[in-house]
């Protein structure tokens, strides 16, 4: 039970670390910050349940008004503002990563860690966003998904580096890999 | 940790927080259900009005928040002109900035403790499920504690890449940076534990 809570809680402070990570660009001006990287490996670390329960964490103290999220922003604005969508969606994410991991066991840990984190991280995840993004802007989904379609390859390098830090998290610390123990 | 709750003393500081926070889902609701320019301009006026009662400081960290929505304000902007459809255009973005400058005030003017007792009663009905929202309570309190611990530690990750590459640290940090914070965790657990535990 503490080792529980004490991952969680550790992994929700370290979502908030990762903010601080500097940014970089892709080609086309394109931003890609390290935090969506934390809810990917929450995902594919902690499991699907604590998983999602260290993002919601995050997020509860995000609404609390802690400047945790990348660039010190927080506070309740965050939640009616045009990215509300994707806070909204990070523990669902988080979620079906973890499941991914946990169920599939038969590939090696990197590949199914990639794997979860593409369709967590944003296959289940862009709808959110596309649907805030549309309510928020009056935008058609149509038109939210042509203004997201730009930070999908970032998402999906993040992908690619979630399931190799899984892997060499699994060596590591294989005790601590709680989505495979 | 320091919260984004603002220094300056307003007469909002004294209201209670759940008033606060009820009074934020209604009023969000509301301007989300109005399309009318002269009702978003006011709203929007009225707002910064606000902001401008309690002196230059707590407006200009309020506006500085709100400037983190210009990206989103230009392309609306620019996407509604090019389509002919300016008041729209004008509507939404007035919509939001109100939206998040009034949402950003509720966090402004509401000490984090007061939030923690708003949570701590919305969670009291789990506790009749036989939920121990006292975990909930702990794990606040362990990502509050820990959040600049870790920030501190991945600075210290940076820095010693910074000192070892001309590039500049990015992923490679992250692996183990997440070790660091399983160690982390792994110590307070056991510290948990010996103090009698959950």
């Amino acid at each position: 039970m503490e080792r529980k809570i004490a991952l969680i809680a550790l992994f929700a402070a370290f979502i908030a670390a990762l903010g601080l990570i500097p940014k970089f660009t892709l080609a086309f001006g394109i931003p890609i910050t390290a935090q969506s990287l934390g809810i990917m490996l929450c995902g594919t670390v902690l499991g699907a349940k604590r998983g999602a329960l260290a993002v919601l964490l995050f997020l509860l103290l995000v609404a609390m008004g802690l400047p945790l999220l990348a660039g010190g922003r927080g506070g309740l604005g965050l939640f009616v503002s045009p990215s509300a969508g994707f806070l909204i969606g990070w523990p669902v994410a988080a979620f079906v990563t973890g499941l991914i991991v946990e169920k599939w066991r038969a590939a090696p840990l990197s590949i199914v860690a990639g794997i979860g984190s593409v369709i967590g991280g944003i296959i289940v995840l862009y709808p959110f966003g596309i649907i805030g993004l549309s309510i928020v802007l009056e935008k058609s989904i149509v038109e939210s998904t042509l203004l997201m379609a730009a930070f999908i390859p970032g998402d999906a390098i993040k992908a690619v580096l979630a399931g190799a830090i899984t892997a060499a998290l699994a060596k590591a610390r294989p005790m601590s890999v709680l989505s495979r123990a | 940790m320091i919260s984004l709750t603002s220094p300056v003393e307003t007469w909002a500081h004294r209201w209670p927080a759940g008033l606060k926070l009820g009074s934020l889902c209604i009023a969000t609701l509301f301007l989300f259900s109005q399309e009318a320019l002269w009702f978003h301009a006011s709203v929007f006026a009225a707002t910064l009005l606000l902001y401008c009662l309690p002196g230059a400081l707590f407006f200009t960290s309020g506006i500085r928040r709100l400037f983190a929505l210009w990206p989103f304000v230009v392309l609306v902007l620019i996407w509604h002109f090019l389509i002919d459809a300016r008041v729209e255009g004008l509507v939404v973005t007035l919509r939001l900035l109100s939206a998040v400058a009034i949402a950003n005030l509720v966090t402004m003017t509401t000490k984090l403790s007061q939030i923690i007792d708003v949570i701590r009663w919305i969670s009291s009905p789990l506790r009749r499920f036989g939920l121990d929202t006292r975990v909930l309570e702990i794990g606040i309190a362990l990502v509050i504690r820990f959040a600049p611990t870790l920030i501190d530690k991945g600075g210290q990750l940076a820095q010693s890449w910074s000192a070892r590459s001309h590039k500049k640290p990015r992923w490679k940090i992250v692996m183990p940076f997440a070790v660091l914070a399983i160690d982390d965790a792994e110590h307070v657990a056991n510290a948990i534990k010996a103090r009698g535990g959950l």
